[in-house]
């Protein structure tokens, strides 16, 4: 299978954001999400590209610059957020955490039970139904946000480092599950990581973002085919492709700050 | 859950058996020792008074305490009833109102910055020094205790359920956002819950508080009404030198604030046993 990429479905142009404080946290960026992306947004933190993620899903407005989403009108089901934490509600069970979104568009429990049981089936916490979170493992828990973030079958799904904080054969394990579910599904993903690895691994676009201010600084286009599987993980195409975008990263970190007028201050 | 099977035949290990019969020792001793010393303090108490003889009207023996327990156990229990009703009904009525204003609050903030000092000024001013203007400004004597029981209680559930319902995790209310959700459905959803740990908490302060809140407002009330509580009982006792009773009608005061607290703290783990911190069992 060919790396995907289809109709643009967000086009954003000049989208900055400047906070009350003074801080740019974003500056001028112009990105093309195109259906069926996965595309990764990668860079030392501070470069703003969780800010980014927030402002794609409507929850913080550009400064400057607009979103131009394609296709019909976006509905509120149609994105999905996965935060950084699982961010579960603790005093609910596996099954309300994921009918959460649907409860709040007014959909029964039992309307919602045969889409959430195939859904949980696919993120393998078949039997956790009545688990509540504190019951769970980090890397289900996990499971359980993004079976949430899944629920309403949005088309877009927004991922804010979703694995940073689980170990290593966990995260590698939930990679292989969310590629086999975006394969399945067809959703759109975007999805902000600090992890080269994880990023060539799982998208077919990674845009290194630098930082002061965060702005987009180069595409890498990583063509490497689906399915991809633990084979891929141990090639040498992995290795190469993991080497040249590393490198893009390293020139990102070390790109000059840029002074407010937007010249570069590259004297010191 | 980690329970530990003890028939399993798995040989322990000197740290592990050690440790075993340290746990049983002190489910064991959790209950026996308190009740050693309570004997022990009882008996020392009966021993003091026969050996100084002193007059039973200055101190009873825990005998005369316990025989007027009996003896005058209608009047006792009548005030006991009278005391249990006034502070029932303002825990009620100080959860009503705590988590009425709090739920306010939690609307607007403009609210909460507006309204929370006088809630504060309420708090901080002694009942005592208050209760003399609610004298004056209430004429059913029920409705003088009621009062000032809550206005002691009610402190309590409104701080801790604002703060409760404040506290909720920021991505959560994202993601509400996210999803379209209403004020209503976010404070049902999501709030609510949220805060029920902190409530629950106001909630055993304030039982205890509405019982103290009763019995003080009585106390002044007494000396002016007619009331018949377990509080004008202890004066009435007092004046008459009855000093077997006045200890009786103490005893069931703190049995009653035990009693509350026991309750409250029950209900607490039952509601928050499954998810919340503070109601899990500790595991290793």
């Amino acid at each position: 299978m060919k790396p995907a990429g289809g109709a643009p479905l967000l086009i954003m142009r000049a989208v900055g954001k400047t906070f009350s404080n003074g801080v740019t946290a974003l500056d001028r960026v112009d990105l093309t999400l195109r259906e069926g992306d996965f595309l990764s947004l990668l860079g030392p933190s501070g470069c703003g590209k969780s800010t980014a993620l927030r402002i794609i899903a409507g929850l913080s407005s550009p400064t400057t610059g607009v979103l131009d989403w394609r296709g019909p009108p976006l509905a509120q089901t149609d994105i999905g957020f996965v935060f950084q934490e699982p961010t579960l509600m603790p005093w609910a069970s596996v099954f309300d955490n994921v009918w959460l979104p649907l409860r709040l568009k007014g959909v029964s429990r039992r309307e919602a039970t045969p889409a959430i049981a195939e859904l949980l089936e696919r993120v393998h916490l078949t039997g956790f139904e009545n688990a509540v979170p504190r019951e769970l493992s980090g890397g289900m828990k996990m499971r359980v946000s993004i079976a949430r973030g899944l629920v309403t079958k949005p088309r877009v799904l927004l991922m804010d480092e979703p694995f940073a904080a689980l170990d290593e054969i966990t995260r590698f394990k939930l990679n292989n599950d969310l590629l086999e579910l975006w394969q399945d599904e067809r959703f759109t993903v975007v999805f902000v990581t600090h992890s080269v690895f994880e990023s060539v691994f799982l998208s077919n676009r990674i845009v290194v973002m630098a930082a002061r201010p965060g702005r987009v600084f180069e595409e890498v286009e990583v063509d490497a085919p689906y399915p991809r599987d633990e084979v891929f993980r141990t090639s040498a195409d992995y290795a190469a492709l993991c080497r040249k975008t590393s490198d893009v990263l390293g020139r990102a970190m070390d790109a000059p700050a840029l002074t407010k007028a937007g010249a570069f201050d590259g004297i010191h | 859950m980690a329970s530990i099977d003890q028939s399993a035949p798995v040989p322990l290990d000197a740290e592990e058996m050690r440790r075993l019969r340290a746990a049983r020792l002190e489910r064991i001793g959790k209950w026996v020792l308190p009740l050693a010393i309570m004997c022990l303090a009882i008996f020392l108490w009966d021993r003091i008074v026969v050996w100084n003889e002193i007059p039973h009207y200055i101190l009873p023996r825990p005998v005369d305490v316990l025989r007027a327990l009996i003896d005058d156990r209608e009047l006792l229990f009548t005030s006991l009833l009278t005391t249990l009703r006034i502070t029932g009904l303002s825990l009620l009525l100080a959860v009503v109102g705590g988590v009425g204003l709090a739920v306010l609050f939690a609307q607007s903030k403009w609210v909460e910055m507006s309204f929370f000092p006088f809630a504060i000024v309420l708090q901080v001013t002694p009942i005592v020094a208050i209760f003399p203007l609610i004298n004056i400004y209430v004429d059913n004597q029920t409705a003088k205790l009621l009062l000032c029981a809550w206005i002691v209680a009610f402190f309590p559930i409104l701080s801790n359920t604002t703060l409760g319902l404040n506290s909720v995790d920021r991505n959560l209310r994202d993601l509400f956002k996210l999803n379209g959700a209403t004020r209503w459905q976010e404070l049902w959803h999501l709030r609510v819950p949220a805060a029920m740990p902190y409530f629950l908490g106001g909630l055993k302060i304030a039982g205890g508080l509405a019982l103290i809140g009763a019995v003080v407002a009585e106390f002044v009330a007494g000396s002016a009404g007619q009331s018949s509580g377990l509080a004008s009982r202890i004066i009435e006792s007092g004046y008459r030198l009855r000093t077997a009773r006045l200890f009786a009608a103490l005893m069931l005061i703190s049995l009653t604030g035990i009693v509350i607290f026991m309750t409250l703290t029950w209900i607490s783990h039952m509601m928050l046993r499954r998810w919340h911190e503070s109601a899990l069992k500790q595991e290793r």
